[in-house]
């Protein structure tokens, strides 16, 4: 008896008790659903977070001055002033792991532009900065070394701060802003970079050349830096040295005894990045098992229905056998109807899926990531419940003694 | 030729500490296009006896011969073979599968012994047509009548062209009427080549076969040759028979 023909049996017996079939299916169907909705939804976040950090630079370590990060006073960064512009000479010159490192200088201010104002973030900064951040100019031309060498009066904008100056399509190129009273040349626009990880948006913000900013807005140039320190490693392996490295030379350049605590901190952004990963990872593993779980319970479903099957068809198993069947044609009959009911299932539950992970990211405006290998893995596993669960019952059956399958009442 | 040779076919049953001898020892041929009828009182061992001739079920000792074959000696594989290729059922209760047409229950021993799809329907239908069911190809068990469902089973009985036709009490659902319907085909399948064996308890039917050997407690009582009644003769004639 061909395959096809099995399968053929197989799908008549099921439609006889088309409730009783669905009603089997479910298990698996709820099973597999969950498992492509949750992981769709998961793989979206991870997604999301992953772009995030990504839009945030590369290799990235932020110095920061002040143990603002240990013990319970909290001064917010930049409070304390314990990094001198020769911390960051020597991190850029003696640490050869670090391959960028830029000042930033931050305050919150208001910007005019002819007829608008708007308040948001003025950074100042060196060029360096925007490689650290892999951060390009979408309009203009980017900050320049000598821009900081001249202290020349010139803003870079974000996407963001042109849309409220200007008006979304406008090209500010050219025109001057004022910031403290200051007129600033805006040179160039840069390239839009979206949400921070934390939620906040990265375009929200002007740049200065670090002289300027300093002598013009901060009011006067000082011995400290009155912000952090960006560093760009020379790769991601690298990072991790280059923190223990810059580390070890500020304490040394501070001159803090072992016992002494860091008097200032540094931020591993990958870490962060894998931190938050781990933590997608363990929510997905968990809802993986849940949806193990439910799989499980589906495949008992099915078993405890093929052997009602098998013990209400004693006879018509009895008869198959009388008229030639043997031990195998029946073994497959019923594997073959529990895998049917298994892989139906399993179709089903992953049609369910997409289309609740499709509502649930169109209703919330969740994100959803769609991967083809969970689908491939949701169907198999089904299909491994189907054979694994079916077999007991199909081999009970391949067992009758035609005699007294045929006398069974 | 002989067909089938059983030498001191014993079989037992074991309940709890007693132990039932349905057949003590029971020897016997029977020759190839033969019609022999069993019959016997309840339980004198008339079902035990079919379903050892018919593979279904081993006896306890003896030796059972089919067309030469020593059946002991084949395992459950090769019984369903020649259970497939040589024999051919028909039960006292049909046995059809519900919900399955004629002709799809019909083509169940084609379909085990690997018969293309195309010639399972063409020789299904053949089958149907043979016992003038040539009309209801596709109805289900429950549109049919009781005689109809018995020919339907006949039809799947005789599909697969088998050597030997075992009936268990074929007619004991049916009228007299259809049971002489019922004999008349398997009067024609013994002129045909094909072996019956037949178990009744009713002496009339029994008056349609060569043979009838009776049982009694597990043993041969007696086994006499007859000249058979023709059942397509008393067909022909049915007013009369229900007058007299
Ligand atoms: N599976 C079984 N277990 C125990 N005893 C059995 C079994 N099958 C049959 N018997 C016994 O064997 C004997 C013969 O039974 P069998 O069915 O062959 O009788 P029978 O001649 O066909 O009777 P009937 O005309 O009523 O069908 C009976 O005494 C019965 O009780
Ligand atoms: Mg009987």
């Amino acid at each position: 008896m061909g395959i096809l023909q099995t399968l053929r049996v197989a799908l008549r017996a099921l439609l006889r008790n088309k409730m009783r079939s669905f009603l089997t299916m479910l298990g698996v169907i709820i099973g597999v659903g969950a498992v492509i909705a949750m992981v769709a939804i998961g793989e979206g976040a991870k997604a999301k977070v992953e772009e995030a950090f990504a839009s945030m630079g590369t290799n990235l370590l932020i110095l920061l001055p002040g143990t603002t990060s240990t013990g319970g006073a909290h001064g917010g960064y930049g409070s304390s002033s314990s990094l001198s512009w020769d911390d960051l000479k020597s991190i850029q010159t003696e640490v050869s792991s670090v391959r960028y490192a830029a000042p930033a200088l931050r305050v919150t201010s208001q910007v005019l532009s002819e007829d608008q104002n708007w308040t948001t973030s003025v950074t100042g900064t060196t060029p360096e900065y925007f490689s650290i951040r892999s951060w390009p100019v979408a309009r203009g031309v980017a900050m320049t070394q000598s821009d900081v060498d001249s202290g020349a009066k010139v803003a870079l904008l974000g996407q963001t701060v042109v849309d409220k100056l200007y008006g979304p399509s406008a090209d500010p190129v050219g025109t001057v802003i004022r910031i403290k009273n200051v007129p600033f040349q805006v040179i160039g626009v840069l390239q839009a970079k979206g949400q921070s990880p934390v939620g906040s948006d990265y375009d929200d913000c002007v740049f200065l050349p670090v002289s300027t900013y300093s002598s013009k807005v901060q009011g006067g140039l000082r011995n400290y830096i009155n912000g952090t320190i960006y560093i760009g490693a020379t790769s991601q392996d690298t990072t991790a040295r280059a923190e223990t490295d810059i580390g070890n030379l500020l304490r040394d350049r501070h001159h803090l005894t072992s016992g002494i605590d860091d008097d200032f901190s540094i931020r591993n952004l990958s870490e962060m990045a894998s931190a938050q990963q781990e933590g997608t990872k363990t929510m997905t593993t968990l809802l993986a098992s849940i949806a193990a779980v439910s799989l499980l319970v589906g495949g008992i479903g099915i078993m405890n229905i093929m052997l009602v099957s098998v013990t209400e068809r004693t006879r018509e198993i009895g008869l198959r056998m009388a008229v030639g069947a043997k031990p195998m044609h029946v073994l497959l009959q019923f594997l073959v109807e529990a895998l049917t009911l298994s892989m139906m299932g399993g179709f089903i539950g992953v049609s369910l899926g997409l289309i609740m992970a499709q509502r649930l990211s169109s209703n919330f405006g969740w994100p959803m990531l769609i991967r083809a290998d969970i689908i491939v893995i949701a169907v198999g596993f089904s299909a491994f419940i189907g054979v694994a669960f079916g077999l007991y019952p199909a081999r009970k059956a391949s067992r009758l003694d035609p005699i007294d399958a045929l006398r069974y009442e | 030729m002989v067909l089938i040779s059983i030498q001191n076919v014993v079989k037992r049953y074991q309940l709890g500490d007693m132990e039932v001898n349905a057949l003590s020892g029971v020897s016997l041929e029977i020759e190839a296009g033969d019609f022999v009828a069993i019959m016997g009182s309840s339980g004198s061992g008339k079902s035990t006896l079919m379903n050892i001739l018919g593979c279904l079920d081993r006896p306890t000792t003896g030796s059972y011969l089919l067309n030469g074959q020593e059946v002991a000696k084949l395992d459950r594989e090769q019984l369903a073979e020649v259970r497939n290729q040589l024999l051919g059922f028909v039960f006292q209760s049909f046995n059809l599968l519900t919900r399955t047409s004629a002709v799809e229950n019909v083509e169940l021993p084609l379909l085990y012994a690997g018969v293309p799809t195309k010639e399972r329907v063409v020789r299904s239908k053949e089958a149907l047509s043979r016992v003038g069911l040539g009309k209801r190809f596709d109805h289900f068990p429950n549109q049919l009548s009781g005689g109809q469902q018995q020919r339907v089973a006949i039809a799947r009985a005789l599909v697969n062209n088998p050597k030997l036709l075992l009936a268990d009490e074929p007619t004991g659902n049916l009228d007299s009427r259809t049971s002489i319907e019922v004999m008349a085909l398997f009067q024609a399948l013994g002129g045909s080549g094909i072996t019956v064996v037949l178990v009744t308890h009713e002496s009339d039917i029994a008056a349609y076969a060569n043979r009838v050997i009776t049982l009694k407690d597990g043993l041969i009582k007696s086994d006499v040759r007859q000249n058979p009644l023709s059942a397509s003769a008393e067909m022909a004639a049915p007013e009369m028979s229900a007058e007299t």
